[in-house]
């Protein structure tokens, strides 16, 4: 994918959001969470999208699932952990969970027992830029800019000019190359 | 920390990268004890043995609650409810402990080095909660860390330490944590409760406490330990408050703005420390015991995570 690709996915993941937000009637109730590192960008960016669509700016949080990790004792050493940032209460809210690449689907799911321990949101919604399938756990994406089909080992990456780079892009590298 | 050692024994084995690694994960950690739900399933399924041949409250609470908020078991040796009243040996006592499976073994021994002689004749991690006079590593940590939160860096700070610092476990982790993370440790006290030598870990010696405080940026003040007054080394607790105590009126004319006053706890008000000066604006003793939970947390969690397969094999 490419910058314009990439825009235009964020563009239509936030009218869908918008529009589904509107028809459960919950404009006023959305919040964005953003899971570190690589949703924060991407949520950002949608909930600019989201404010612009809605007319209100929905609140914003990060979350760093290191804690949260099933493969603790598998890993060589302990991950690294930033801080996880949620300064609204999350009882009633209606979320949007942010990520950029959808895989395994575990981080998600660490991330789902990670605001279960911040309260009790009305729903969750997920929304990814890339589903790359080679889903894990039965866990499937309410919002997905693009679907990719990468094999198992394949290392999808989504570089926005956020983080440093000259232009947004999703890049995939093949196993072995 | 983690790759290299496989315990924590003292401060002086650690490098400065290693310190901030622990000190940058306890940010984190903090964070995690202010949430409405203080718990993080992170050590689910780990247990950590708190084996206290001290007694402790400070300490030994803050290991048993920061296993807990990351979910780890953890169980309580006490010394004098155990078989050591019957005779059994230090080694005895913890490989038995061993052999109930703990991942890390946290050790308070009035006899230095009893921690790392465990650690010889165990396969688990071995984290020392203060021996004898060697070192309490944990609260070096955590000390280091209220300075870095409250000056911003230790980085070209000066730091005076006060007190008993030959019996002090306290006074020798915060002079290795502090002089690596690039402060300038003043030691004041009694020649006699000054050890002979102790500059060559850094530090410089002063016996007027006016003088030793001038310009710092923090006052760590130690426990004066009722078992040493009386004896030749101090006379009385009068005449140490006079000298080396830090009162109200002291503290408002020798202190610099901005100086802010630690100690280890507990405190022995009106001698080390007026009470006044405990509970004033300058004091983050309240500070060091709640970042003392999230310190161990990082601890436990860089000993206890990751490398459990490694310690067990």
């Amino acid at each position: 994918m490419n910058a314009t690709d990439i825009d235009r996915a964020v563009r239509r993941l936030g009218a869908e959001i918008a529009e589904r937000a509107r028809a459960a009637g919950v404009e006023r109730e959305l919040a964005i969470v953003a899971i570190r590192r690589g949703g924060v960008h991407l949520g950002q960016r949608l909930r600019k999208a989201l404010t612009q669509a809605l007319g209100a700016e929905p609140p914003f949080g990060t979350l760093d699932i290191a804690l949260y990790r099933d493969d603790l004792a598998e890993k060589g050493a302990a991950p690294v952990i930033g801080p996880t940032d949620v300064r609204f209460p999350v009882d009633g809210k209606t979320l949007v969970l942010v990520d950029d690449v959808l895989y395994t689907g575990r981080t998600v799911r660490a991330a789902l027992d990670e605001i279960v321990d911040f309260g009790r949101p009305r729903r969750v919604w997920l929304a990814v830029l890339v589903d790359r399938g080679g889903h894990e756990i039965p866990i499937a994406a309410d919002f997905v800019g693009a679907r990719l089909d990468a094999a198992e080992g394949d290392d999808v990456q989504v570089r926005l000019v956020e983080s440093g780079v000259s232009e947004d892009s999703v890049v995939v590298r093949r196993r072995g190359t | 920390m983690i790759g290299r050692h496989r315990h924590l024994l003292g401060l002086a084995d650690l490098s400065r990268e290693e310190i901030v690694e622990v000190l940058d994960l306890a940010v984190s950690m903090k964070e995690v004890l202010r949430r409405p739900i203080k718990k993080v399933p992170s050590l689910r399924g780990r247990s950590v043995v708190n084996l206290f041949f001290e007694s402790s409250t400070r300490t030994r609470s803050s290991f048993e609650i920061a296993a807990k908020v990351l979910s780890a078991d953890a169980l309580n040796w006490t010394a004098s409810a155990s078989s050591v009243t019957k005779g059994e040996t230090l080694i005895d006592t913890a490989r038995n402990l061993e052999a109930m499976r703990p991942d890390v073994l946290v050790i308070r021994h009035s006899a230095g080095g009893a921690p790392r002689l465990v650690a010889e004749h165990v396969s688990c991690a071995v984290v020392s909660a203060g021996d004898g006079a060697h070192e309490h590593p944990s609260q070096g940590l955590l000390d280091c860390f209220t300075l870095r939160e409250k000056l911003g860096t230790l980085q070209g700070k000066t730091v005076t330490i006060v007190g008993d610092v030959t019996h002090s476990r306290v006074a020798r982790s915060d002079i290795h944590g502090m002089t690596r993370l690039g402060a300038s440790v003043r030691l004041c006290g009694p020649p006699t409760m000054i050890p002979p030598g102790v500059e060559a870990l850094g530090a410089t010696v002063h016996h007027d406490l006016r003088e030793a405080v001038k310009g710092a940026h923090a006052v760590v003040m130690l426990r004066i330990q009722h078992e040493r007054i009386g004896d030749p080394l101090i006379p009385g607790t009068r005449e140490y408050s006079k000298l080396w105590g830090l009162n109200a009126r002291k503290a408002e004319e020798w202190l610099d703005e901005g100086c802010v006053i630690l100690h280890p706890g507990p405190i022995n008000r009106g001698v080390e420390l007026a009470p006044e000066v405990a509970d004033g604006p300058r004091s983050v003793i309240l500070d060091q015991v709640e970042n003392g939970v999230a310190v161990r947390m990082a601890i436990l969690y860089l000993l206890a995570g990751g490398s459990a397969e490694e310690t067990k094999a």
